[in-house]
């Protein structure tokens, strides 16, 4: 339905994007207790398309299912260096870098659905939806 | 291309006043009475002296020699004048290319007969022009960054005050994002003052804090640990409950990190802690407040 393409190139662009999903969700009509998973999970996933990816872009689109239920899907895009392993990416506490290794599996518990592509050397691509 | 502006200096000079009254009313057209007509006539006469000295003293078409240094700070200036004006870059690159046309019609009544040397000429002024033009437009982007990174660093030193709530009793109330430089400023001068006020308890209230992300809780764990090692304890306090089912999902362990969902609740709670509370007196009046 609607699309939208925002960048992620520096910290500020974190902001940015954190920003540009609040307001997409307080229009679509998310809750305060959604609205602030969304917004947290794309912060995730927007640290790790900068910090991992070394840089790339988001695209947000809104939805409408069969029964007329809106959602809102999010997906980092990055030709970054890839992940080796998507499962031990996907485990709690495990990090490459210097987080807390929560990002990803955060993200999935704080959404509805979670795809994740990888290919070594290609770049990553994470989408996530939430419904209302 | 040496020698290319052969026309314009002279030109310049045996035409000021025609060409000014006609460069200051294409101004005008445009920003209307933004800036004061005295000001205007001032800036425009001062840059037409310059650029005649300029194109006398350097006959290429480059800005780039020394001849135009002068003129060019000065354009710097009226630049920055009309950037803290308001004007938008193109209403101040407006203030050189408006001086085209007035040139052109004064080429024009000059080199009538002769259109080879009009063709040259107008190349000519083009380029200087153009170039004079852009330096403004760069010149005001320069100003408007020097705005941004005055702020970021006002921002910087404001959003950082660490409170003394009681003896003893410090509190940190953080607002904005917290995944940034600021955070590991906002973090050391936290630890700072706790040494400079041997601080039993730090309450950090993250009330203005939109999103805790695992970076945020990861800062604000480091700091509490930190905390922790000079002897003071911290409480965490303004966890909303959309915050709180955030966190919860997102998997961090806050550990045995005390934390509160409002700065009073903390408040109370570091009282307690340090052997004191408060009590409403028996005189109820609004006088007597609370007592140690």
């Amino acid at each position: 339905m609607n699309h939208e393409e925002l960048q992620i190139r520096t910290q500020s662009d974190i902001v940015l994007v954190r920003k540009a999903v609040r307001e997409l969700t307080a229009k679509l009509g998310f809750g305060l207790t959604d609205q602030t998973k969304i917004t947290t999970a794309a912060s995730e996933l927007a640290r790790n398309t900068l910090e991992y990816g070394l840089g790339g872009h988001l695209e947000m689109e809104t939805l409408k299912n069969d029964l007329g239920k809106s959602g809102i899907r999010l997906t980092f895009i990055d030709q970054g260096p890839g992940i080796a392993d998507i499962a031990l990416a996907l485990t709690d506490g495990f990090t490459s870098g210097k987080g807390m290794g929560m990002g990803l599996s955060g993200s999935k518990r704080l959404m509805n659905e979670f795809t994740i592509d990888s290919e070594m050397g290609k770049g990553t691509r994470v989408s996530v939806t939430k419904w209302k | 291309m040496a020698e290319q502006n052969t026309h314009l200096s002279s030109l310049l000079q045996k035409n000021e006043q025609s060409l000014l009254t006609q460069w200051i009313e294409a101004q005008q057209r445009v920003i209307g009475t933004k800036i004061s007509p005295q000001e205007l006539k001032i800036q425009c006469m001062d840059f037409l002296r310059l650029m005649v000295e300029a194109t006398h003293q350097d006959k290429s078409t480059s800005i780039d020699g020394p001849a135009w240094v002068t003129a060019k700070k000065m354009l710097a200036e009226v630049s920055k004048s009309r950037t803290n004006q308001g004007f938008s870059p193109s209403q101040t690159a407006l203030f050189v290319f408006s001086l085209k046309r007035p040139l052109f019609d004064l080429l024009r009544k000059e080199l009538v007969d002769r259109p080879n040397e009009f063709a040259d000429a107008i190349w000519a002024i083009t380029q200087i022009l153009d170039q004079l033009g852009l330096y403004t437009a760069e010149m005001h982007q320069r100003s408007r960054e020097e705005v941004i990174n005055r702020q970021q660093a006002d921002m910087l030193e404001l959003s950082t005050p660490v409170v003394k709530l009681w003896d003893g009793i410090l509190a940190l109330p953080m607002i904005g994002t917290l995944d940034s430089n600021r955070t590991q400023i906002v973090m050391e001068s936290l630890l700072q003052k706790i040494m400079e006020t041997e601080s039993e308890i730090a309450i950090i209230d993250i009330t203005g804090v939109p999103t805790v992300d695992t970076l945020v809780a990861q800062h604000l764990i480091k700091t509490v640990t930190a905390a922790r090692l000079m002897g003071t304890e911290c409480i965490i306090s303004g966890i909303r409950p959309q915050i709180a089912a955030t966190i919860v999902h997102l998997g961090v362990e806050l550990g045995n990190i005390a934390t509160k969902s409002t700065l009073a609740d903390a408040f109370k709670l570091a009282l307690s802690r340090t052997g004191r509370s408060v009590s409403k007196t028996t005189t109820h009046s609004p006088a007597t407040g609370m007592r140690k």
